[in-house]
């Protein structure tokens, strides 16, 4: 079939436990933006057991259409039942554009289909356009861990498909109760393409909110010193009202979670507030959180890169600034509060 | 049991600098390594070779000088390298690096495949699934531990919140995560040997591939341009002592209505 008969902005509409992910909501954001180009519709394609409740939220977040492949053997994520019936519906509808979130689902079910459809796949985008000549999509990533932005084109096989950094999209949320236009799509055989047997899932337990999540990010890095002073950072995000995240090196010392990391190899984060603390801002700790609304950065070498993206930076020892900031700051809450 | 691993080199991208002045990359005398997850990919299969007896063999594909890098493998212990290099397979994406790898893999035996998750030039975490969906063996990737059963393997596969303990049946694909472990070191006896041994190097003529499915031909991405970021404007840097600071941080996030 020419690349001129495909034709639509897919997102496949991640859920686990019958939620769905925040990045689906980011992904169906920016899938308005390029279907409005294209002149198309936007789909979501769901896939899972008993998730057909979700659909309506999909509508909420901009899916015009909703592709439902409801069936038992999708119920936990695997490889190939998914990649099956993922492929099944790509190769029914004929997309144009194919969007995934880059998380560890997303990461290995898009190459697994796009193996098999051969077409070409774009890991890890942060910018997604619609070239105006040519109406190709252009897909812009990071490479070289972050050194530099690569665009990358997939000019003569269709879909045209990316995995997308979750916290990098906006969400558009419409207005008012929206209903979804649910097509269910019958897949008869999936349980004969279950190839794996799960022997067990372990949930980790953390109290903390998701980093992605956080309005206001108090990070902290080497300069910190060790583990021991992270609870002053604890309490600056308290009163901020938001949580604690850091850079690979407190993570690769072993100070802090993995899930807390900040940077190319961890999570992109866009908070409201990102206060850095004692980082010094490796190009790889930036290409995560250099979209962040305001950047405060506290560190005690001036020439540390952290100064170059930070709109307010101060120069000086982050263990004595921190908490006398904390103060400050409940001081300036409380004179609000009572004013 | 036979294992093959495959690794990539990759220059040490910690180590790549920007020129400031016409924001290019530096290059220049920035080392190259094997890429970590492969490595901790390699130091799985060689955990199974002291347990099991399993045979290792390691596969790169990239240009002559990634023969280090298969050294370096046999220094640590592999039984078997391969280096697969031609410049018919140039300017390959991961779509035609994959097809690539499994056309040089079919010629081999083997009961586990492990990849790294994905390389610290690239990032893409593409290569691994790729290969096994090509091979149409199934995978697991994001693997954190490896267990051998009869015939079967169960991994540790990490999610960002979970982790499942899946198993499936050989042969079977994994793609490894650091977490496996720290790789051991070369040995002296083994960095001599390895010197010593010839590494074949399987060229266009020795797979059996269409043209359409290597290189830069057969590949459906392309790389448009790169470019270096737009720097953001500077901010203000003050130096002050530690009790101004924190009052000067107030004043200015209270006007910005952050506070």
């Amino acid at each position: 079939m020419p690349i001129e008969g495909y034709k639509g902005v897919f997102v496949f509409a991640q859920q686990v436990d019958n939620k769905l992910a925040g990045v689906s909501y980011e992904l169906l954001g920016k899938a308005q933006e390029l279907a409005k180009e294209l002149n198309c519709e936007v789909s979501a394609v769901l896939l899972g057991s008993k998730v057909e409740g979700l659909c309506d939220n999909l509508a909420k977040y901009g899916a015009e259409r909703v592709v439902l492949v409801d069936d038992p053997a999708l119920e936990t994520y695997m490889t190939e039942p998914y990649a099956y019936a993922l492929s099944e519906v790509l190769k029914k509808h004929k997309p144009e554009i194919v969007l995934y979130g880059a998380t560890a689902i997303g990461r290995d079910l898009a190459p697994r289909v796009s193996a098999r459809i051969h077409t070409g796949l774009t890991a890890d985008c942060t910018g997604l356009a619609i070239e105006e000549e040519t109406h190709h999509l252009l897909m812009t990533r990071p490479a070289f861990g972050g050194n530099i932005m690569a665009t990358i084109v997939c000019a003569d096989f269709r879909p045209q498909m990316a995995t997308v950094r979750p916290g990098v999209m906006p969400r558009r949320e419409k207005e008012g109760t929206v209903r979804a236009n649910v097509e269910k799509f019958a897949l008869p055989d999936i349980a004969k393409h279950v190839n794996v047997e799960i022997l067990d899932i372990v949930k980790k337990v953390s109290g903390k909110m998701d980093i992605q999540d956080a309005k206001v990010l108090v990070s902290g890095g080497r300069g910190m010193g060790g583990p021991e002073n992270f609870p002053i950072l604890e309490e600056l995000a308290s009163a901020l009202g938001g949580t604690v995240s850091s850079s690979r090196a407190a993570v690769d010392s072993g100070w802090v979670e993995k899930d807390r990391q900040v940077g190319q190899t961890g999570k992109t984060v866009r908070p409201n507030l990102y206060v850095a603390c004692g980082i010094s801002g490796a190009i790889q700790h930036l290409a995560g959180m250099e979209e962040s609304d305001i950047i405060v950065a506290i560190n005690k070498d001036p020439g540390a890169p952290i100064f170059e993206v930070a709109d307010y930076g101060v120069v000086g020892d982050a263990l004595k600034i921190v908490p006398l900031f904390t103060e400050a700051v409940k001081r300036a809450l409380q004179k609000k509060a009572t004013a | 049991m036979k294992i093959i691993v495959c690794i990539k080199q990759v220059p040490n991208t910690n180590e790549v600098r920007l020129d400031q002045k016409t924001g290019t990359l530096i290059r220049e005398g920035v080392p190259s390594i094997i890429n970590p997850d492969d490595k901790a990919g390699l130091e799985a299969a060689l955990k199974l070779k002291d347990s099991l007896g399993a045979h290792v063999t390691v596969l790169s594909m990239g240009p002559p000088q990634a023969d280090a890098a298969l050294r370096e493998a046999l220094a640590m212990g592999v039984d078997e390298a391969i280096l697969i290099s031609d410049r018919a397979f140039g300017g390959a994406d991961t779509w035609a690096t994959s097809s690539t790898l499994a056309a040089a893999i079919r010629k081999l035996e083997y009961d586990l495949i492990i990849t790294g998750r994905q390389a610290i030039d690239g990032d893409t975490a593409q290569v691994g699934p790729q290969i096994s969906e090509h091979l149409g063996i199934p995978n697991i990737s994001y693997a954190e531990g490896i267990e051998i059963g009869k015939g079967t393997v169960t991994v540790k596969r990490q999610y960002e919140d979970r982790y499942h303990m899946v198993k499936t049946k050989l042969p079977c694909l994994i793609t490894a995560l650091s977490e496996l472990g720290a790789p051991r070191y070369m040995t002296p006896s083994g960095i001599f040997d390895a010197w010593q041994r010839k590494i074949p190097v399987w060229g266009r003529g020795d797979l059996t591939i269409d043209d359409s499915n290597i290189g830069l031909n057969g590949s459906p991405t392309r790389v448009k341009k790169s470019f270096t970021k737009a720097v953001k404007g500077k901010g203000t840097v003050v130096t002050l002592d530690p009790e101004e600071s924190a009052g000067w941080l107030v004043d200015r996030l209270s006007e910005k209505f952050v506070i």
